[in-house]
């Protein structure tokens, strides 16, 4: 598979990267590159095989659903570029 | 006498046990060095006064007779742990500014242990690269030369290249790493240094900046196989603030090291005998199979079939997990924010991380957030993750005929700033060697077998069982007593 100007401008979008228009051309051929050799991975017989979840075997530990941390919202906030009011601000999104 | 700045870790512990020296007297003596070699960049922050008070606090622990296993060792901190305090950027211009109000366990557990803190120490930017030429604040520069009079800036290896750079230009004892795919091997064999990955989960990632959450784990750095051992004790541990930490009481590696290898069977793995390996990289091998023979170790070849996967499936998984864990630099929380006139908020995400990211972090999470996309996640994401299965079964079925593993760390000595970065792929073939136990979640070490024509360090790597560090240290210390690796880099800078 690869890739076009449309389509790295498309993925670029979901990743939320803005790119300029020569920016994401000068992209296509970079990650058609790499693609192109992730794509051997294709010739291994994989049927029988099921996709890893964990490299150490490991049981998810539970415990108790109580409050174990909290009371630090100013360290939260501590390095916000803009915190107001006790909160993190942002550009206005609804009109 | 001997320079201070010229011991390691086990021979400052015990030189301030027994009063040889003061532990201030050593943290000056590091100070000193480190605010003398600019010229390497491997420190993004100098921290001299956090090395000054744990060592006042050693000195008055020594007078009370109450010193902890790191009292008067001073480290070098990988910029990629959260330091409560002092600023924390991965190298990266998106974190400019961030400076974290918590630390990291594994920083916590050093500190606990008595360490103190020379400086925060350069790196590829979020871990990403094999030179530390990604990093947002300068090239860290290796403080070896190739004897060829050229003088030409040779890289310090990578991820963990400031940490490298700074042990073998004795700017520090050691150092931590952290390895996704062989940040800590191939930083440590480009300098002539030591360096253990251990098991997935013996060290916990709270409080790291995450990469790949699936390969990410911490370890040390250092001049010989003893003090690695020694930092990895104070490093590891069970921490319930990370899922997937392993609940296991830390082994006394530096108690149990022994160089004696008889009864153990090494396994040399054929497929990593690759095309157009260098024949000095080939014929250090086989000194390293005569050295581990020396130690009374068995030989024996063993297949890994599945290792020329082992990179592509990397390159899948890695950005993958890296462009899901990077999402949360937005411009809202911490660090940067470009806003610009009238944006909104999804302009705002936007410019924030095109202004932020580097060129090589950018591509990764271009190629996550592809092969994550609808239609190509069957295709790519869980078609490696089952080669991710296949390569951890080759292990398996070698450690039927093997305890462990020796292969070379790298497939070259140290290249010159430069030479690689125009060619991604061509970078990410350095860690060809390093990348598969990463997959399989595997303890794997570094350590200094010789010099190539050029003058550079050469490294060979072991590579244990799940959990058999103290195999892999062990087959490393026999490595290490045979090699007689003396060679340091001659003071330029």
């Amino acid at each position: 598979m690869s890739v076009d100007t449309a389509t790295v401008k498309k993925i670029a979008s979901l990743a939320r990267i803005a790119m300029r228009d020569d920016e994401a051309e000068a992209m296509v051929p970079e990650l058609n590159n790499i693609l192109g050799w992730i794509e051997q991975l294709g010739e291994v017989d994989t049927s029988a095989v099921e996709p890893m979840t964990a490299v150490i075997p490991n049981h998810l530990r539970l415990r108790e659903d109580v409050v174990t941390d909290g009371n630090c919202r100013d360290k939260v906030l501590a390095n916000a570029p803009q915190a107001e009011h006790g909160f993190f601000a942002v550009p206005k999104v609804i009109e | 006498m001997t320079e201070l700045t010229d011991l390691g870790v086990a021979a400052i512990r015990d030189g301030v046990r027994d009063g040889s020296f003061s532990a201030r007297e050593v943290a000056t003596a590091f100070n000193d060095r480190v605010a003398q070699a600019k010229a390497l960049n491997a420190f993004l922050v100098e921290t001299p006064d956090h090395a000054l008070k744990a060592a006042d606090a050693a000195d008055a622990a020594r007078a009370s007779g109450d010193l902890k296993p790191l009292s008067g060792v001073p480290i070098g901190m990988k910029d990629l742990f959260c330091t409560d305090g002092v600023p924390t950027t991965a190298a990266s211009g998106i974190l400019d500014g961030f400076t974290p109000t918590y630390e990291s366990t594994v920083s916590a557990n050093l500190w606990q242990a008595g360490a103190g803190m020379l400086g925060k120490l350069n790196l590829d930017q979020f871990a990403m690269g094999s030179s530390n030429e990604t990093s947002a604040f300068g090239n860290v520069i290796s403080p070896w030369r190739r004897k060829d009079g050229g003088n030409a800036p040779l890289a310090p290896g990578g991820s963990s290249g400031g940490s490298s750079s700074a042990i073998s230009a004795r700017l520090c004892p050691a150092a931590t790493g952290t390895d996704t795919g062989g940040s800590i091997r191939q930083p440590a064999a480009f300098t002539g240094i030591s360096g253990i990955k251990p098991t997935y989960g013996r060290c916990s990632r709270w409080g790291t900046i995450a990469f790949a959450s699936s390969l990410d784990q911490a370890g040390p750095m250092a001049r010989d196989v003893r003090d690695c051992a020694i930092m990895l004790e104070a490093m590891a541990g069970f921490d319930p603030k990370d899922s997937t930490s392993l609940e296991l009481a830390v082994p006394g590696w530096e108690a149990g090291l022994s160089s004696d290898l008889k009864g153990k069977k090494i396994g040399i793995p054929k497929e990593y005998r690759v095309d157009g390996m260098p024949a000095e990289i080939d014929a250090l091998w086989e000194q390293g199979i005569a050295w581990l023979k020396d130690a009374g170790a068995e030989i024996v070849e063993v297949s890994l079939p599945h290792t020329k996967y082992a990179l592509p499936a990397y390159y899948i998984i890695a950005p993958a997990e890296a462009s899901s864990n990077l999402a949360r630099y937005d411009g809202v929380r911490y660090g940067l924010r470009d806003l610009p006139d009238g944006a909104g908020l999804q302009d705002m995400y936007a410019a924030t991380r095109a202004a932020g990211f580097g060129a090589e972090v950018k591509r990764r999470i271009m190629i996550g957030t592809y092969v994550l996309s609808a239609g190509f996640y069957d295709a790519y994401y869980n078609q490696a993750q089952k080669v991710r299965t296949l390569i951890a079964r080759d292990f398996d079925e070698a450690w039927t005929r093997c305890d462990l593993l020796l292969a070379p760390t790298a497939p070259s000595a140290a290249f010159a700033l430069g030479e690689k970065s125009a060619d991604p792929l061509a970078m990410y073939l350095n860690d060809v060697f390093t990348v598969p136990s990463s997959l399989a979640g595997l303890p794997a070490m570094s350590v200094p077998g010789g010099l190539d024509g050029q003058g550079l360090p050469l490294g060979l790597q072991i590579i244990g069982k799940a959990l058999d560090e103290q195999g892999v240290l062990n087959a490393g210390l026999a490595i290490e007593e045979r090699a007689g690796f003396t060679a340091r880099p001659e003071q330029w800078w």
